[in-house]
């Protein structure tokens, strides 16, 4: 009787450890296993999502995570000497890059919509971002509707660039619209005085005072137009990946550590020029924090 | 590799509903085309002057075409359009006034700009190099037949030298509109900026850079046509390529 229980409770236990112990490694993982090495896609200058410092180091917020999901992967497949390859990606060649395998996982400011979910797969959302205006203190700009006639800049690439071009059809409102290469050159064309505002996600707007020349001299204005949740973008039907990182993601954020990482890089000096960003964690980050999700907003 | 082709996305609306994704394609091919057209005229003529200067026996002129072309020549293609387009509006007087303009006429100005004073420097070898490769006997005979200098230029030499370059002339001509997808980068909506920004909208990106390699394809192919024709017109009996 015990000896026939005892098997019983074996092999229910066999059935129930099976898979943690049996299953094949596939997609990325087995990449990973096989050559010992991880590709992560980042930034250049998403400030403070994943850009350089002064000393041309990849850091951020999105990279710190990035770095989280590395080690859950070294534990997972006990490769303590794991190799990391970082490789810089942009606006136009990320979703290409991470399709083609050039790119293992990209975290940075990468916004999880339906149409590039056709494309690629989205981790659990690791931010939750306005798109907003940065202008001049003096410009006279105070919400989207004083853009009428005037001449926006966007970054290529981007749906602000979408939304923008989409509210200037619909309203009628005349706007000269810029599609710039990344967001330095935006930057670069609103400071020479080319455009009264550039439209972007709030978080890098405050990012770019940051790195303004006269931080004092900007402000971030306007309604938020949408709301957009970045996240880690990694290839497509590849379960046993996704499970990991979205794991690693929900356990940073139920467990608060991930408090401690939004203080560091949006209430505190960040690189390169050591100023605080002073940009508080709003309600939907809150919630997002406490209901770990991979939702796209659109 | 994990990709879901659709051709069916050039017939599709853009998100603005103006146009379809073929109609962005097909205006960057339109603006490709102007730019690299009036960019090769420009082109053209301030190669042909720089490159008869540089073989005139005058120092000061010889060595100011020689300046000219080493500086187009040597800095590379985008980091001369930046300076047009960025650096040159905040130091020239002026330049308030040129940002204020269109944004779009801005940047194919300072497109059209770079790309023929690129453009013309290399122009400018190919016609240094015509004028030397004809014996020298002929701007002699010139000469001697009661032409001025400039006239021998202008009756002799420069006449042959053109109908001698005309294949490397074909090369630059492809170049230029191949080089305006640099253009981009300042926000100019030509093809390659098209064909990016349908990525961007649609995350096609193999369709879409399949289809502007191929009008790339179809705009340098009607030129190599078009530049054959001239080709066989001008081609001098007994010279190298003449039948």
């Amino acid at each position: 009787m015990f000896a026939k229980r005892l098997l019983t409770s074996l092999i229910a236990c066999a059935v129930v450890a099976a898979p943690a112990y049996a299953q094949e490694l596939t997609g990325t993982l087995k990449k990973i296993k096989d050559t010992n090495t991880i590709s992560l896609g980042h930034r250049e200058s998403s400030i403070p999502f994943s850009y350089y410092d002064d000393k041309q180091q990849v850091v951020g917020y999105s990279h710190e995570i990035m770095l989280k999901v590395v080690d859950a992967i070294k534990q997972e497949l006990k490769l303590p000497n794991l190799q990391i390859k970082l490789i810089p990606v942009t606006s136009q060649n990320r979703i290409p890059l991470v399709q083609n395998g050039t790119v293992d996982i990209e975290c940075g400011s990468t916004t999880n919509n339906t149409e590039r979910q056709k494309q690629v797969a989205f981790s659990n959302t690791i931010f939750i971002i306005g798109t907003r205006l940065l202008t001049r203190k003096d410009s006279g700009i105070k919400d989207f509707p004083d853009l009428a006639g005037k001449t926006v800049v966007t970054t290529a690439g981007t749906t602000s660039e979408r939304l923008i071009r989409k509210m200037n059809e619909e309203k009628q409102m005349k706007m000269n619209i810029i599609s710039a290469k990344d967001h330095g050159e935006s930057f670069l064309t609103l400071e020479t005085g080319r455009a009264v505002a550039f439209m972007m996600d709030d978080a890098l707007l405050y990012g770019e005072i940051a790195k303004a020349r006269k931080p004092g001299d900007w402000q971030v204005v306007g309604t938020p137009q949408s709301r957009e949740a970045y996240g880690c973008m990694m290839r497509k039907d590849d379960p046993q990946f996704k499970k990991i990182v979205d794991a690693t993601i929900a356990k940073l954020q139920t467990s608060g550590e991930i408090n401690a990482l939004y203080n560091k890089w949006f209430m505190s000096p960040v690189p390169p020029k050591g100023l605080n960003l002073n940009f508080p964690m709003s309600d939907d980050m809150k919630a997002l924090h406490n209901n770990p999700n991979d939702k796209a907003y659109e | 590799m994990n990709y879901n082709w659709n051709w069916g996305i050039f017939l599709a609306q853009v998100p603005t509903g103006e146009t379809t994704y073929l109609g962005w394609l097909l205006s960057g091919l339109q603006m490709t085309v102007m730019l690299s057209l009036s960019a090769w005229v420009l082109a053209l003529a301030l190669g042909s002057i720089v490159g008869v200067l540089r073989t005139v026996p005058v120092k000061w002129l010889a060595g100011f075409a020689a300046a000219y072309v080493e500086l187009f020549r040597n800095i590379p293609l985008l980091v001369q359009l930046f300076i047009w387009y960025f650096v040159l509006p905040e130091i020239l007087p002026g330049g308030t006034a040129f940002k204020q303009i269109n944004p779009v006429a801005q940047q194919f100005l300072a497109s059209m700009v770079c790309l023929a004073f690129f453009t013309s420097a290399r122009v400018a070898e190919q016609v240094r190099a015509g004028i030397n490769s004809l014996p020298r006997g002929q701007k002699n005979a010139g000469l001697a037949l009661g032409f001025t200098l400039p006239q021998t230029y202008r009756h002799v030499m420069v006449p042959m030298a053109f109908r001698i370059i005309v294949p490397p002339l074909t090369s630059e001509f492809l170049n230029i509109f191949k080089n305006s997808a640099v253009c981009s980068t300042i926000g100019l909506l030509e093809l390659a900026a098209q064909g990016r920004q349908l990525v961007d909208y649609t995350a096609q990106a193999y369709e879409s850079f399949i289809a502007v390699t191929v009008l790339y394809l179809l705009i340098n192919m009607v030129v190599m046509a078009v530049m054959r024709q001239v080709e066989k017109r001008t081609r001098v009996p007994g010279y190298i390529g003449a039948k």
